[in-house]
Order: C-alpha cells, then sequence, then structure tokens
C-alpha cells in the first residue's frame, strides 16, 4: 500500500521538519529517491524546480512528490501527512505558549535548533545541485545567482528564477 | 510599526487609576478583528496564492497591515510557537489564526484556504510536466530553474547562518549536521535527536552563564 507508506514516511519527517519543507530536501531524497527508489535522481530535482517556479508555500514540493508516486491520493497523502501532525500540536499547544515562551530549555531548544537548520538548508542545496545534471554554465548560475539574492535584497526571487528558466530554455544550464 | 498597533494610550487621568484595558474595550476590539470562515477562507487564499518562495512576508502583510486581525506583537508572539515547532511555519501560522478566530472550524478553514490554490496550480503544473517534461527544451528550462532554486538555497543557509549569534559555538553543529546529511547520508530524525541534544546542551549552558 504504496499511499500509506508515504503518509507514514512523510508524517514521521514532519516531525524534524526544523526551517520548513526546504530543510527536509536532504532527507526526502534520501527516503523517496534512495530508500524506496520511488523516483529518480532527475524527477526530484525537477519537482524542485517546479515547485520553486509556482506561488504559494514551500511545503509543496511534497505534494509534487506524492503526486509522482501516487497520483491524486498519493499528493493529498503526501501533503496531510507533511501539515496534519503539527497543526493538531500547535491547536493543542497555542493556548499554553505564553506559559512557557522564554523559558531556559524553550530558548535552549531554540538556539540549539538554528544551526542544524542551517546545515540542512546548506545540505538540500549541495544536493539538487549534484543531481541537476548542470552544464558549467549552469555551475554557475548557482552562485551568480546566491550573490545577486544576497546582495540586492529589493530584488524579488522570482525575476531570478525568471532569468534561470530563460537562460535554461537558451540551453545555458 | 509594532507601537502603531498597540491599543490607544491611557488618556491622562486625574483621581484614581482606571484600568485602561476594561473588558468593553477588548471586546469591541476583538469583535472588529474576528473574521469569518469565509474571510478566513479568503485571506489565507490570497496569501497562499501571492507568495513565491516563501510566503511568511505575504502572511504578516494580510494579517497585520491590510486585515488589521493581529497587532505585530501579536503576530510576533503567535509566530515564535510555529517557528519552534518543526512543519511548515505558515501552515501553522494559520492554524492559530483559525483558530483564534473560529475555533476548530477556523483552524481547517485557513490552512485549506492556504493550500487549495497553491496545491491546485503545482497538480496542474504535475500534468503538464507529465505531458511535456521530456522535451530538451523543458528539461532546460527545469535545469535552469533548478539552478538558481539552489543559489537561492545556499544564500538562504548563508543569511540564516550570519543571524546566529555566538558563531563559534554554534555553527561547528552547522558543520556536523552537513557532513551527517549530505555526506554520510544518515538519517535525519537520529542527526536531530543527537544534534538537538548536543547544540541545545551547548546553549543550555550557555544561557546559564548569563
Amino acid at each position: 500500500m504504496i499511499v500509506l507508506e508515504l503518509f507514514l514516511e512523510f508524517a514521521l519527517l514532519s516531525f524534524v521538519a526544523f526551517g520548513g519543507a526546504t530543510a527536509l530536501l536532504p532527507e526526502m531524497h534520501r527516503v523517496v529517491v534512495e530508500n524506496h527508489q520511488w523516483l529518480d535522481d532527475t524527477t526530484f530535482t525537477n519537482l524542485y524546480a517546479i515547485a520553486q517556479a509556482a506561488p504559494g508555500p514551500n511545503v509543496l514540493v511534497v505534494t509534487l512528490i506524492g503526486w509522482k508516486v501516487a497520483g491524486l491520493a498519493g499528493a493529498l497523502a503526501a501533503t496531510l501527512a507533511m501539515c496534519l501532525p503539527m497543526s493538531v500540536l500547535i491547536y493543542l499547544l497555542i493556548d499554553r505558549w505564553e506559559s512557557f515562551a522564554g523559558k531556559r530549555w524553550q530558548q535552549a531548544v531554540s538556539l540549539g535548533v538554528a544551526p542544524l537548520a542551517v546545515g540542512l538548508v546548506f545540505s538540500g542545496a549541495t544536493l539538487i545541485a549534484g543531481s541537476a545534471g548542470l552544464s558549467v554554465l549552469g555551475w554557475l548560475l548557482v552562485p551568480l545567482a546566491a550573490i545577486v539574492n544576497l546582495h540586492y535584497r529589493k530584488l524579488h526571487p522570482l525575476w531570478l528564477i525568471a532569468a534561470g528558466a530563460a537562460l535554461g530554455v537558451a540551453g545555458l544550464a | 510599526m509594532a507601537k502603531a498597533c498597540r491599543r490607544t494610550p491611557n488618556p491622562p487621568s486625574s483621581g484614581s487609576k482606571i484600568d485602561p484595558e476594561t473588558p468593553l474595550t477588548a471586546a469591541v476590539t476583538e469583535d472588529q478583528h474576528r473574521p469569518d470562515l469565509r474571510a478566513l477562507f479568503l485571506g489565507f487564499s490570497s496569501v497562499g496564492l501571492s507568495g513565491f518562495g516563501g510566503v511568511l512576508p505575504f502572511a504578516r502583510r494580510m494579517l497585520v497591515e491590510e486585515r488589521k486581525w493581529m497587532s505585530a506583537e501579536e503576530f510576533n508572539i503567535q509566530l515564535g510557537l510555529c517557528q519552534f515547532l518543526p512543519g511548515p511555519n505558515v501552515v501553522n501560522l494559520a492554524v492559530v489564526v483559525g483558530k483564534r478566530s473560529r475555533g476548530v472550524a477556523g483552524a481547517i478553514v485557513a490552512p485549506l484556504g492556504l493550500l487549495a490554490g497553491p496545491f491546485a496550480i503545482v497538480l496542474l503544473l504535475a500534468l503538464l510536466y507529465d505531458r511535456y517534461g521530456s522535451l530538451p527544451l523543458a528539461q532546460g528550462m527545469l535545469r535552469g530553474i533548478a539552478a538558481v532554486g539552489c543559489g537561492l538555497l545556499f544564500a538562504m543557509a548563508w543569511r540564516m547562518g550570519a543571524a546566529i549569534r555566538d558563531k563559534a559555538f554554534f555553527l561547528p553543529f552547522t558543520a556536523l549536521t552537513v557532513v551527517a546529511i549530505a555526506y554520510l547520508r544518515w538519517p535525519m530524525p537520529a542527526v536531530m535527536a543527537g544534534g538537538l541534544l548536543l547544540a541545545g546542551g551547548v546553549a543550555w549552558w550557555k544561557l546559564g552563564r548569563r
């Protein structure tokens, strides 16, 4: 029962998704491509690219993966699995949040999780770069996009993505 | 910006102190800013559909500035828990806003509104991908987007890293995470549990010394 498996795998992931779905990219790749071989490397990267170009929360890359693995049921199962467990938890916890916000253990977790989240996002970036099958010019595009994004903060990332798409269509990635 | 959303300051009162936050004022404010289910759905739909590459800033603009469902301070407090817990922050935030406004129904409708539109769009793109994804042109386009998207991820990691205080203590944990996840390919739940114990332990110790 692939849909159930998908649901359970992604529900498990939702409990460690510090930093959101972006931080989960390496682990999703491990589960979906390496362990279960539901998708190949190129498809995984393509799905990430599609999610980048679409509006909406980052979590929707999960929807695309679910779709590719098991159709509409897969898309629904993966999205629900990623959103539901924490939604329920947060529904129950929100009223008590103010009583434990600022406590030492809460601050320690917040401080401790930040460097791990950075590492996860960085890992996701190396993984996508490695499996995108980029040409030499494509490889140059990666640091270029990063530098432009860091340097020109007012420039909307969508312009960069559009530029990347155009260069790709022109055969330059 | 935060101050503009606060309740009006005390009028200079003569004589005995009067509590400015009488139940009456509170009730009125709440009533004004309590959206119904339809408004929740539509409000969060607009957030979901307008956000490219992270919708949190759009959520803030809608909630605090446009519709004034919460003050800037309230937003920061609620966001605190949403960011503290794992999972998609914006979905968590929708649950919180929905619950505060309309209880269980609101907590279901708000995230549904956030996700329904983008979900449909993404599936439409998936259909197009199934149909045309293997064409060289589409492959090239997706490679170009992936390259840029990857650059954006590095930029995001850079920014997140730059925001960390006490870098000498905490950035080694970033390096360890990269080694464990990207090179050793260890399972993330285990890495996060171990990493959180170690990095959280260091943070706990540092907090105690202040």
